[in-house]
């Protein structure tokens, strides 16, 4: 039995499916991690935090353009035809909307350390220097960019919260495949629709 | 009044130049005073990517003596109240005082006593002691080289390389140095 790496006319391929958990896992604890962070009163721990906060956005951004670029080459599966036309019109809207923030999120994040006046490196994991964006350095361009980072963020959780109802309403109440297909390819042995 | 007179009262008025054979510590015995004026106790921390963290106290103060029969016998002890820290920078300064580094609230002075002087040279000599700060005590080494002596006043420039990890201070490491390159100027008033 060989197993599904590629996406079908009908059905999403191991690689789609992993990318799309670990960066929701990421981009969810992300979220969390950032609010945290802020909000801890132990400078040093604060300090400890930004670090991983950093780490774990470049690893993101990183498997984002791996994810985008999976997708361009890659069929996209349709959706099954009980998916009622607002949904099927509502769905890609959303789906790209989220490949939008998943992507300007962490860059957003990479312009805001780059123009800091702390200038503080940016060493994902501690593995190696990440040079920074060519953005000139400036309390004003640190502002706007705090800014942005933390609004496109909020944006995007509240894209993926819309998106989670969505896809737990197909698990719960509409009891289709469609979120069994983010689950599991169908395996040769048991073939499912 | 006879030339070498002259030349005494020259040599004494003259601000002394940095080339050895123009003082020696033998002729600075003495007690001094080290105060903020004119002095400066500066530190920088290199960075991975190149560059540097850089600050200095703005205040301090201790006393040098130096024994003039046995150099080797000398002492110096400084304190430094790192509330004073300043690196330009407000946001890094707040950081610095915090409780990730010096914690400034809880332990206001961090202390340098000499347990050791060993003479080097005319005007050189190497200071061993023990640092203390934020409750840790280590000991470290300074070297010294006096720059100056005139009207009962000693300039001495002091360098030294810090461990800050043995004072509970590693916070940013590896990404700042845990090594800190410490650049004085003390000068001391006699009294
Ligand atoms: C734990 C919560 C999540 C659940 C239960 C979930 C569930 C799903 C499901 C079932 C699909 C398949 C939709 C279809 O068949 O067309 C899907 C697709 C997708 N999800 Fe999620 N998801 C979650 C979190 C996230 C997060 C946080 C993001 C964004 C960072 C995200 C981004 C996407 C995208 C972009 C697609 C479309 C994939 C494509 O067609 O290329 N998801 N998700």
């Amino acid at each position: 039995m060989a197993l599904l790496f590629r996406n079908t006319p009908t059905h999403y391929g191991w690689i789609a499916i992993l990318l799309h958990w670990l960066i929701a896992v990421l981009f969810i604890g992300q979220f969390a991690l950032g609010l945290a962070m802020v909000r801890i009163s132990s400078q040093r721990t604060a300090f400890e935090l930004i670090q991983w906060h950093k780490s774990f956005g470049f690893l993101l951004l990183g498997l984002v353009l791996v994810r985008i670029g999976w997708r361009l080459g890659n069929v996209r599966p349709t959706l099954p035809e009980t998916v009622a036309p607002l949904e099927r019109r509502a769905a890609p809207l959303v789906h790209a909307l989220l490949y939008v923030v998943q992507l300007i999120v962490p860059l957003s994040g990479w312009a805001l350390v780059s123009v800091s006046v702390l200038e503080v490196p940016s060493v994902p994991f501690d593995l190696f220097v990440m040079p920074n964006l060519p953005l000139g350095a400036s309390d004003a361009a640190e502002a706007f960019w705090s800014v942005a980072h933390e609004w496109l963020a909020w944006v995007g959780i509240a894209l993926a919260a819309l998106h989670i109802l969505a896809a737990l309403r197909h698990r719960f109440l509409l009891r289709d495949s469609v979120f069994q297909r983010m689950i599991a390819p169908p395996s040769g042995d048991e073939p499912r629709e | 009044m006879s030339v070498r007179m002259l030349a005494l009262l020259a040599a004494l008025s003259l601000p002394v130049s940095t080339a050895s054979a123009d003082v020696s510590l033998g002729d600075a015995a003495g007690r001094y005073s080290i105060g903020t004026g004119g002095s400066s106790i500066r530190f920088s921390i290199a960075k991975l990517g190149g560059g540097g963290l850089s600050g200095a106290f703005g205040r301090f103060s201790g006393t040098i003596r130096i024994d003039g029969a046995d150099v080797g016998r000398s002492s110096v002890e400084i304190t430094i109240f790192p509330d004073s820290v300043g690196t330009g920078q407000g946001r890094i300064d707040a950081f610095l005082r915090s409780d990730a580094v010096f914690d400034s609230a809880n332990a206001p002075q961090i202390v340098f006593r000499s347990t050791s002087v060993k003479r080097t040279g005319d005007t050189t000599a190497v200071i061993a002691g023990r640092l203390t700060a934020r409750g840790k005590s280590s000991p470290e080494v300074f070297t010294a080289r006096l720059d100056s002596l005139k009207r009962g006043t000693v300039a001495f420039h002091v360098t030294g390389k810090v461990l800050r990890s043995r004072y509970g201070m590693d916070v940013g490491t590896p990404i700042y140095s845990n090594v800190v390159d410490f650049d004085m100027t003390l000068i001391g008033r006699r009294g």
